[in-house]
Formats: C-alpha cells, sequence, structure tokens
C-alpha cells in the first residue's frame, strides 16, 4: 500500500465546512483550535474556488525538521504525528508549515500557547490504538478501525479525498478526464514534491 | 570586630547567591518522542468502533478495508 494522502478538488468544494464539522466532531477539537479549515479564493467573485485546508502530512515535513525538541515521528503509512508528552510549545512548526496546520490553544490566558495540535490522519498518536489517553490527547484513531479520515469520508462532494495516495490520485485523474478541466492539485507539489518524470521512450531506445 | 565578621558573612552569602546564576546546567534532552504504536491493523482490545465487516488483526484485510473504504470516495466506480 502507498502513503496516505490528502487531495482537496477544488472543482467541487461548495465551503460547506462539513469536513471541518466532521474533524470537530470526531475529535472533540476544542474551541479556538481547526484542525481543519476551508480557505476560499477570490471569496464572492464569479469562479470562486474553495479548498480544503489542513495538514497534509508531507513527505518531507518541514515541521519534522524545525522542531527543537523532536516530537514529531512518521508511521509507516506516511502520516505525519507528534508527541503532545515531548512538545513544548515553541510554536516553530507553525511558523514552518506552508499550510498553517499546526495550532495552540488561544483561549485562556494571553500568550498561552500550550501543545500543538493538528491533524493526525485520524491515526491517533503514541498511544496504545483506541486507548482513552490516546482518545483524550489526539482524538479518534479511524485507521486502526479500518477506516478513513471523518473528513474525506464526510465530505458530501467527494472533494475531499483521503486515503491511499495511488487510489486517491486514480479518482482524481478519473474526474479530471471526464469533465476535462480543474487539474490543478491544491497544495500537492508543496506537500509531497512535483511529480518525478519518467523519460517517455521513443521504439528505437526500447530496441537498444 | 563581631561587625567586620558579620558584614564578611554576609558578603559571602550575597556572593555565593549572585554567583549561583552562573552554575552550568545540563540541557540536553531526555524526553524523546515515543513513535508509532502498534501498526493500524494489529489486533486491539476489541472495538465498538470497527469498520463492521473488519476485524483487526489482519495487515491483508485491513488493506482489503482500506482500498474499499476508497473506492466509497469514488462517484464514478458506484
Amino acid at each position: 500500500m502507498a502513503r496516505m494522502k490528502f487531495i482537496c478538488d477544488a472543482e467541487r468544494c461548495i465551503e460547506c465546512n462539513g469536513c471541518v464539522t466532521a474533524c470537530k466532531a470526531e475529535n472533540n477539537v476544542p474551541w479556538g483550535v481547526n484542525r481543519r479549515r476551508v480557505v476560499t479564493l477570490n471569496d464572492g467573485v464569479a469562479g470562486e474556488k474553495s479548498i480544503s485546508v489542513a495538514c497534509m502530512h508531507c513527505s518531507d515535513a518541514p515541521c519534522m525538521a524545525v522542531c527543537p525538541v523532536d516530537c514529531f515521528y512518521r508511521t509507516d503509512e506516511g502520516v505525519v504525528l507528534h508527541d503532545k508528552d515531548v512538545c513544548i510549545g515553541c510554536g516553530y512548526c507553525s511558523y514552518a508549515c506552508p499550510f498553517g496546520a499546526p495550532q495552540f490553544p488561544t483561549n485562556g490566558e494571553f500568550g498561552l500557547r500550550g501543545k500543538m495540535d493538528k491533524c493526525t490522519f485520524c491515526a491517533g498518536g503514541p498511544e496504545a490504538n483506541g486507548s482513552d489517553a490516546e482518545n483524550a490527547k489526539y482524538g479518534r484513531n479511524r485507521l486502526s478501525e479500518g477506516k478513513l479520515p471523518a473528513c474525506a469520508e464526510m465530505c458530501s462532494t467527494k472533494a475531499l479525498l483521503g486515503g491511499d495516495g495511488d487510489v486517491v490520485a486514480d479518482i482524481f485523474r478519473t474526474r479530471v478526464l471526464n469533465r476535462g478541466k480543474g487539474s490543478e492539485v491544491w497544495g500537492w507539489g508543496t506537500a509531497y514534491g512535483k511529480p518525478v518524470q519518467t523519460s517517455m521512450a521513443t521504439p528505437t531506445e526500447v530496441k537498444k | 570586630m563581631r561587625a567586620r565578621a558579620m558584614a564578611g558573612l554576609v558578603g559571602a552569602l550575597v556572593g555565593a547567591l549572585v554567583l549561583a546564576a552562573c552554575g552550568e546546567k545540563p540541557q540536553t534532552l531526555d524526553a524523546k518522542a515515543k513513535g508509532p504504536d502498534a501498526a493500524p491493523w494489529s489486533a486491539s482490545a476489541s472495538s465498538p468502533f470497527y469498520a463492521s465487516d473488519w476485524k483487526g488483526g489482519d495487515k491483508a484485510a485491513w488493506e482489503a478495508q482500506i482500498r474499499t473504504r476508497n473506492q466509497g470516495q469514488n462517484d464514478y466506480a458506484r
């Protein structure tokens, strides 16, 4: 199985915020923390585009690179997670992330930062799968229940796709071919790097 | 004489307090991220939230389950 990835199809997103609500409800995310949010470009102008943004679980995650206490780790499925018992709430990851994914509690005393919180791809944290401790700190571990992230599975227009990178890319490709437009995949180049172009072998090259 | 000794003692105490700030304490990182626990397909205590047609503990079955859920997002395959 390939690594887990998110795709948001800007041609389909209707800015309903269902993904945001699903994430909040599934993971008991408190006020002031938005693991996922919908961003609208050219809001109010004809042809506006909306995209649902959260942690993209980057291949070469900048948050992991800058963390001074090395609290991040990557699972075998390519999900970038962090250990809240090690996080010191410095906020470096927040500055490094191109998607604005790391969240810090903003309610409470002035300047309070607390532990960083972000999308876990519904994969919990370092505590035992499905345990109360994991649920309290990181939210639901849907991957260990044989499910995909709640935001993607609840998306009413299926604009947000989450799961095996190869499969979601295939689903998106089929859509683009059928509708003949909207091939831009927001954030994919930033999160997963540019696709490697394999040179098309000409018949003569094949013979060699 | 006694006052001078007292002043010397107070001076020494103040000096000790001031110099205490110059101490070097180790700043090595002793906490490490725990890293991933069990793989997502590993069987945990029977969860009431398991997908209805999947039971934990089998990697191939978990991957098949994830593929099935992935295709649930594909409206061209319905």
